[in-house]
């Protein structure tokens, strides 16, 4: 990136001698009152050129101070979390934070997993099938940040079954797919595998 | 701006003047001439300069001993109130100034909507302010982050997750904000930054908003236009400059009240508790000044169209001077215009009590006729006013309806 963003510079500036030796050039041109006609047109694309380079130019400066904002490399880096879930029992949810996310691990009951396969989909505001969401069915593991605004959803809550947002009152079904409420999306599946039986990575 | 050319008595004070005419623009500001009739609801303009000055020192000083990091910050504010001397006194202060703040805008604001401030041709000082409330409110939410309270945190998601609304760069903007996956350490540092800098920026306006005052002059209670200066103005000090000072005393009477016997009850107990990105509160509400907005979000049932209608509720205010198009500027001589006035005061403050509550049931629904109601007024009752309503004559000048009792404006404030 620091390589591309200094050749990037580099050409800006010659560009930007060049145009200054051009406007020196029509200038004195200007000055020995030949070939009015010409230089004028010249001129004209002149102008054009410098406005053009210089909005260039501008950009290049304010990018990397634009730039500086998006997440950083360390931030980048944490990028994996390893879990243990053998001591989750059934019916049971542990929350474990993944690049500053709370992500749910649910070991779902029969009752729930049955629930989740048999709506119809036509029902739902972001059509997904349950089999689609799990890599084992028993299994749930999604981001728990509603896709409203950002909060964290309650478990065991809600009129699905499944998880209640406090903030705006959006409610997702034991799949974790919004069902009512103001969220757009169902909750997100983040990429995970399972290693063995008991250990899940996330990432 | 007075006519006639100020010069400095003194040899050295024309030097000084010929060279940088500040003693010229301490003369103009201290004979500015203002319309006599000017009531205490004027005097919000110079509260709430005040306010911005004070919360200007108080921020620079509660900086000295607050640390802008994830791990830090909560102990720092605790630090403030336990170990910095005075500092409980100094971070009430400012916390507690800030909703004065807001109640005094929001007076002033009301004031210019009674009394047609915003129309011609005083229209660039409307927009100059809805500019200044547009950025307090910036501001505001993100001072109201850097303690790093639960309250803190689930706002700043909470807001910033209003930009993912956007379609296709919405997720890379809120990773923008964000610097991360998440609000997190980075996303305070640059908050704290940022609510650094755009009170200066807010000062810089208030500058222009009082030059592009000083164009036209003050308008006032009756409306109409008069000559600058004239029998119908006194010069601004003594008369406005110790009748605002009276104002701000008991302004400030108020806002220690707050400080001192009650500092935490317009803030929430759950700001108490250090920012926990596993839990979020099970009600989270704004400040009570951004709850009309909150409302107005919350009352539409879809993402985007929540955060493109509150947006819209605030800029809409922007076009009013062009929305409103009723030839009489005062309420005082307009009557429906008036009861129009307090019903969208009423409105507003229903929204606001929506804001407050969860969005289900009845709540829901009066949140979504108060905001229904609250665009009607700016869209439908406004213009069509200006051409329908029968408005009551206008006095010749400030002082006839005083002198004169036989004339039918006796109804005037």
């Amino acid at each position: 990136m620091s390589i591309s963003y200094t050749i990037l510079v580099t050409i800006i500036a010659l560009l930007i001698l060049f145009l200054c030796l051009s406007w020196v050039f029509v200038s004195i041109k200007v000055a020995n009152k030949e070939q009015k006609e010409e230089t004028a047109e010249r001129r004209y694309f002149l102008y054009t050129a410098s406005y053009a380079l210089g909005a260039v130019a501008v950009g290049a400066a304010a990018w990397p101070l634009i730039d500086q904002m998006n997440p950083d490399a360390s931030v980048k880096a944490l990028a994996t979390t390893e879990v243990d879930i053998s001591s989750i029992g059934l019916g049971k949810t542990i929350t474990v934070l993944w690049r500053g996310k709370p992500i749910f691990i649910r070991r779902r009951t029969q009752e729930e997993i049955s629930e989740a396969q048999n709506v119809n989909l036509n029902e739902l505001k972001d059509p997904q099938k349950d089999e689609d969401r799990v890599k084992k069915s028993e299994w749930l593991v999604m981001t728990g940040v509603c896709t409203h605004l950002g909060c964290v959803p309650l478990g065991n809550k809600g009129d699905f079954g499944g998880w209640f947002c406090p903030c705006h009152g959006s409610h997702y079904d034991t799949s974790g797919r919004i069902r009512k409420g103001p969220a757009p999306t169902n909750l997100e599946i983040p990429k995970y595998e399972f290693v063995d039986n008991n250990t899940i990575k996330i990432g | 701006m007075s006519e006639e050319k100020y010069i400095p008595k003194s040899k050295l004070g024309q030097w000084f003047d010929s060279r940088l005419p500040l003693l010229s623009l301490a003369h103009h500001l201290r004979d500015y001439p203002t319309p006599k009739n000017l009531n205490y609801w004027w005097t919000f303009g110079a509260i709430l300069t005040f306010c911005l000055i004070a919360q200007i020192i108080t921020g620079i000083v509660l900086a000295m001993h607050y640390v802008a990091h994830a791990d830090l910050a909560f102990e720092s504010v605790e630090h403030i109130m336990r170990d910095v001397n005075y500092g409980w006194l100094i971070r009430y202060f400012h916390a507690n100034g800030s909703s004065m703040f807001f109640l005094a805008v929001y007076v002033h604001i009301f004031r210019g909507l009674y009394y047609g401030s915003y129309k011609s041709p005083r229209e660039m000082i409307w927009i100059i302010g809805m500019l200044i409330y547009i950025l307090m409110m910036a501001t505001a939410f993100m001072g109201y982050v850097l303690p790093w309270g639960q309250m803190s945190f689930w706002a700043a998601t909470v807001i910033t997750s209003l930009f993912s609304a956007i379609p296709i760069v919405g997720d890379s903007i809120v990773g923008w904000l964000w610097g991360g996956y998440a609000v997190g350490s980075p996303t305070l540092t640059r908050f704290y930054s940022l609510h650094y800098l755009l009170p200066f920026l807010i000062f810089a306006l208030v500058v222009l908003h009082i030059w592009a005052l000083h164009i036209p002059g003050n308008t006032n209670p009756v409306g109409i236009d008069i000559k600058q200066p004239s029998k119908d103005t006194v010069p601004f000090s003594p008369y406005v400059a110790v009748k605002d000072l009276y104002a701000l005393i008991i302004f400030l009477i108020i806002t220690a009240g707050f400080v001192f016997f009650a500092p935490n009850i317009l803030s929430h107990p759950d700001n108490y508790i250090k920012a926990n990105q596993m839990v979020t509160p099970t009600h989270i509400v704004p400040e009570w000044y951004l709850l009309p907005f909150y409302a107005i979000l919350r009352a539409v049932p879809d993402k985007l169209g929540g955060v493109v209608v509150m947006f819209a509720s605030l800029f809409i205010l922007m076009f009013l001077p062009w929305l409103d198009t009723s030839k009489v500027r005062s309420a005082v001589f307009r009557p429906l215009y008036k009861i129009f006035f307090w019903v969208l005061v009423i409105d507003v403050i229903v929204l606001g009590y929506m804001g407050a509550k969860p969005p289900e049931g009845l709540y829901l629904l009066i949140g979504r006729a108060a905001t229904i109601y609250y665009f009607a007024h700016f869209i439908l009752v406004m213009p069509i006013l200006g051409f329908k309503e029968k408005t009551t004559p206008l006095p010749i000048s400030i002082s006839d309806p005083v002198l004169d009792s036989d004339t039918k404006t006796t109804n005037y404030r």
